[in-house]
């Protein structure tokens, strides 16, 4: 035990010191400081103080900056997974507690996931030395639909949370419906009137001069919440997919004038046109190709490249938490089925920035922004392609992770190698 | 014993044994008349399988990975008859031949997969379509694959899609011992006897570790609750094994008892101890899922113990940890590219563990054991080959790819027909739209027997499952 606590004392002491920023400037790489656009040769980024404070071609690197040279290289934005469950999920299955699914909780509107994080979660490393800086998480599974308040994460060690109650998260798909009644008839009706009754108590509230409202209550946090959002201050994340139900869903919007994402949305390419005119994002899986149930027959991984046709802002599910990496790759799927490159660079960055209201700090290289910069050696989306550099919030992180170690420790064959650290 | 399925098997067979005794008692040698000698029929479910109509078709110009470790630039293939009949760089086109300029394009030998759920598990997903696990035993070997393969599972046509020209259909991994698998060529058919893949030995799904001992040890599938431990899982194979030599022992005894003019009765038939005794005799092939690399090291001695042979580890997520072992026992890995973390036994998973494999000697394997995976396994082989060179271990692309046509057919036994390009193999070929190592590449064209399964050029000509007839997404670019 005494053996424990002084490695565990060794590890805080170097994770402390890695997290100071430093002044780092990245030259000679081919940057895209816009998404998939504002390509800049030999660019020259100056990071200090955890910010980007400039970005040009060509331009000087001031004295005392340390420099990573990336001259052949391709620098973007840190990456960001739109749906995850990071720092809630240990091992999913078997592996003891999942704090991303609360299956007795009912009612959790006003519930925030972030006292559950944890920012050692192994999955942390093993997502950001991939290139992925940032992550919208939340639950995935309550007692009925309402799936509390998500966050905005960024993946380093410490004060991961950029903003905590960034969206709440209601799932009115087949499972949801299941939960709720058993038909959708129920689901909706329900959310409908969970609703009404809060607008029309916010609508009562507004009509009392500031004398009669020194009485009242604090508002619980389900009423804080439905009040940020039905006074536009939140969005809501709802996960549906089948055609029908992103119809109840616009519908839903034009009656309460709320901010929607849409997550899930299989079949939202179907109706395009008419999320594009209600300014409705959807954040979708792109490899999901195949009629998995009911609510997703007209699944197809060309949905991502039609939606962005149609004036539809995306962003993009990884195939899991564990694998929130392989965001990348399901770009690169995007494209494959017909989104242009920029736009699939888009939705890795700032169009999640933008729809997760953190678009003023993260998704653009450029003075003012957080410094999430990542080099690449070569176009980001291809699979064999891989980051030489990622730096977080200004902190360049070590490209290292249980796996890693893993790797190292078993590269060359011992009979046992446990002792090699 | 507490396995039930063993139970009933024992109990059966004390009958047997004491009907066999009575038998013997009333009858020597030359005494009277025989009766007809039972010879159990082994294969009552033939593949009805027929290649489609092909033509000759003559790719010039390509990239050409032969699957067998060797690349021709400026490559051609000529495909007649439904047969690679020639691969080099200058074929003259056949007179009836239809000539395809693949300049800038790949060509490939079709992927295998060696572990899919497609048409067991099929999409929709539905409770409905649960079709790979046989929950209730945990020994069911005389559960069959294709006895619940549904051919209209939509899955199979967007692995074509990717490049899919065969695979390994198996139960799922509750059970200690599955059932069959069955192998099939990737082309619709209306029962599943027509993708049957012609002459490919049976394979029988074994599961290590974590899932048998949840599925039994919570007590909801089994009223005996076992397993609950990895030592009851090693229990059950043991006793599942030495019931198949017992089994073994009746039939032959009753061969060599007929032989000698002995009017004797057959043993009773027992179809989870015939897949078994199967694969004691050599005829049945085992995949066996298996994560973590104490479970296998367990099965290398079990198998050594009943002296059968495990043709596959399945998952194999620690295989990097003994690679050397599992090349000294001839035993391929069947491996994701960068699944882990999902269950306790995924904890240790690598991104270098394919190409680790590989450096070892052993016989690496990419699977999908996913309806989406399988539609992009060139992708996996992909990020496993970058992630590999990237730990400073130096693969060609020619050589990955055994990785994903070769080696699977190896581990199938089905090399001698498919899984590399070569003249007089079946024309299970891919034309890729670029190098398939890329994400943006697509399979342009994806032959199965010298026939067009998949055309992504002529959206038009592809098949459209029943199931998606008249549904929304019908024949859609997917």
């Amino acid at each position: 035990m005494r053996k424990l606590i002084s490695i565990a004392a060794i590890a805080a002491a170097s994770f402390t010191a890695s997290v100071s920023a430093e002044d780092i400037a990245i030259t000679g790489g081919k940057a895209f400081t816009n998404g998939g656009s504002g390509e800049i040769e030999n660019a020259t980024i100056l990071v200090s103080g955890g910010k980007i404070t400039s970005v040009s071609s060509g331009g000087a690197v001031p004295s005392g900056y340390r420099v990573i040279d990336a001259s052949g290289k391709w620098v973007t934005a840190g990456f960001m997974a739109a749906d995850t469950s990071l720092g809630l999920t240990e091992v999913s299955l078997s592996g003891g507690i999942n704090d991303a699914t609360a299956p007795a909780e009912k009612g959790a509107i006003g519930l925030s996931v972030v006292p559950a994080l944890n920012p050692a979660n192994i999955f942390i490393p093993n997502t950001r030395i991939e290139g992925v800086t940032r992550a919208m998480t939340r639950m995935t599974n309550s007692g009925d639909m309402w799936l509390g308040l998500g966050a905005v994460l960024k993946l380093n060690d410490s004060d991961m949370v950029v903003q905590e109650k960034a969206f709440l998260a209601i799932d009115l798909d087949e499972g949801s419906a299941t939960e709720v009644g058993g038909s959708r008839a129920v689901l909706w009706s329900k959310l409908n009137e969970k609703f009404q009754a809060a607008k029309d108590k916010m609508d009562a509230a507004a009509k009392k001069d500031d004398d009669d409202k020194k009485d009242d209550k604090r508002p619980s946090a389900a009423d804080a919440a439905l009040n940020a959002v039905l006074s536009g201050d939140m969005p809501i994340y709802a996960v549906v997919n089948r055609k029908a139900d992103i119809l109840q869903l616009i519908a839903f919007q034009n009656r309460f004038g709320v901010r929607v994402i849409l997550g899930g949305g299989a079949e939202a390419w179907m109706v395009a046109d008419m999320l594009a005119a209600a300014g409705i994002g959807v954040v979708l899986e792109p490899s999901a190709n195949l009629p998995g149930n009911f609510d997703t027959l007209a699944q197809t991984s060309a949905a991502a490249g039609r939606l962005h046709a149609s004036g539809v802002k995306v962003a993009f599910i990884p195939p899991g938490t564990h694998n929130s990496r392989l965001v990348v790759q399901n770009a690169g799927i995007a494209v494959s089925m017909g989104m242009p490159w920029a736009a699939a660079m888009d939705a890795l960055t700032v169009n999640p920035a933008e729809m997760f209201g953190v678009g003023d700090s993260y998704g653009k290289l450029s003075a003012g922004m957080d410094a999430d910069v990542v080099v690449w050696d070569g176009d980001p989306l291809e699979v064999m392609s891989s980051p030489d550099a990622v730096l977080i919030a200004g902190v360049d992180v070590p490209l290292v992770s249980r796996q890693t170690k893993l790797r190292d420790r078993y590269k060359d064959l011992d009979r046992s190698p446990a002792f090699d650290r | 014993m507490k396995f039930r399925g063993l139970n009933s098997t024992m109990l059966k067979r004390t009958a047997m044994v004491a009907a066999l005794g009575l038998v013997a008692a009333a009858c020597t040698p030359g005494d009277g008349e025989q009766g007809e000698f039972v010879d159990i029929d082994r294969d009552p479910f033939l593949s009805s399988y027929t290649p489609l109509p092909s033509g000759t078709t003559l790719i010039t110009g390509a990239t050409i990975l032969d699957g067998a470790g060797g690349r021709i630039d400026g490559g051609s293939i000529l495909i007649e008859n439904g047969k690679v009949s020639a691969i080099g760089t200058d074929i003259a086109a056949p007179a009836d031949a239809t000539v395809i300029d693949a300049a800038g394009r790949w060509v490939t030998p079709g992927i295998i997969d060696v572990h899919s759920h497609l048409g067991v598990y099929p999409s929709p997903g539905v409770q409905a379509h649960s079709d790979g696990n046989e929950v209730g035993d945990p020994v069911t070997a005389d559960a069959w694959a294709e006895h619940a393969l549904w051919p209209q599972d939509p899955g199979f046509i967007r692995a074509a899609a990717g490049g899919v020209t065969a695979a390994q259909l198996l139960p799922g991994s509750a059970n200690l011992v599955g059932g069959r698998s069955v192998t099939v060529k990737n082309v619709p058919g209306r029962v599943a006897q027509d993708m049957k893949f012609p002459g490919a030995p049976y394979g029988m799904k074994m599961a290590c570790g974590e899932n048998p001992k949840r599925v039994y040890g919570n007590g909801n599938n089994s009223p005996e609750y076992r397993p609950s431990t990895r030592m009851g899982n090693v229990a059950g194979y043991r006793q599942a094994w030495a019931d198949a030599q017992d089994y073994q022992r009746q039939w032959d005894k009753y061969e060599r008892d007929y032989k000698a003019g002995k009017d004797v009765l057959p043993p009773a038939r027992d179809l989870n101890l015939d897949t078994l005794a199967g694969v004691l005799r050599g005829e049945i092939a085992v995949h066996m899922h298996c994560y973590r690399a104490d479970d296998m090291g367990t099965m290398l001695d079990v198998m050594k113990e009943f002296d059968y042979q495990i043709a596959s580890f399945q998952h194999a997520v620690e295989s990097y940890k003994i690679a050397d072992k599992l090349a000294e026992n001839n035993i391929c890995s069947a491996m994701w590219a960068d699944w882990y973390g999902f269950k306790m036994e995924a904890y240790d998973g690598i991104r270098e563990n394919i190409p680790f494999v590989h450096k070892a000697g052993a016989c690496a394997i990419v699977h999908s054991d996913s309806s989406s995976g399988i539609q992009r396994l060139n992708q996996e082989a992909a990020k496993a080959l970058a992630d590999g060179r990237k730990a400073g271990v130096d693969i060609s692309k020619a050589d990955a790819w055994t990785w994903l046509s070769l080696n699977p057919a190896k581990s199938l036994g089905i090399d001698n027909k498919t899984g590399t390009l070569a003249a007089g193999k079946d024309a299970d070929v891919v034309l890729w739209s670029g190098d398939p190592f890329s994400v943006y590449s697509k399979a342009d064209l994806t032959f199965v027997d010298g026939a067009v399964v998949f055309d992504r050029l002529n959206p038009d000509n592809n098949p459209v499952m029943d199931f998606e007839l008249g549904q929304p997404g019908e024949g859609d670019a997917k």
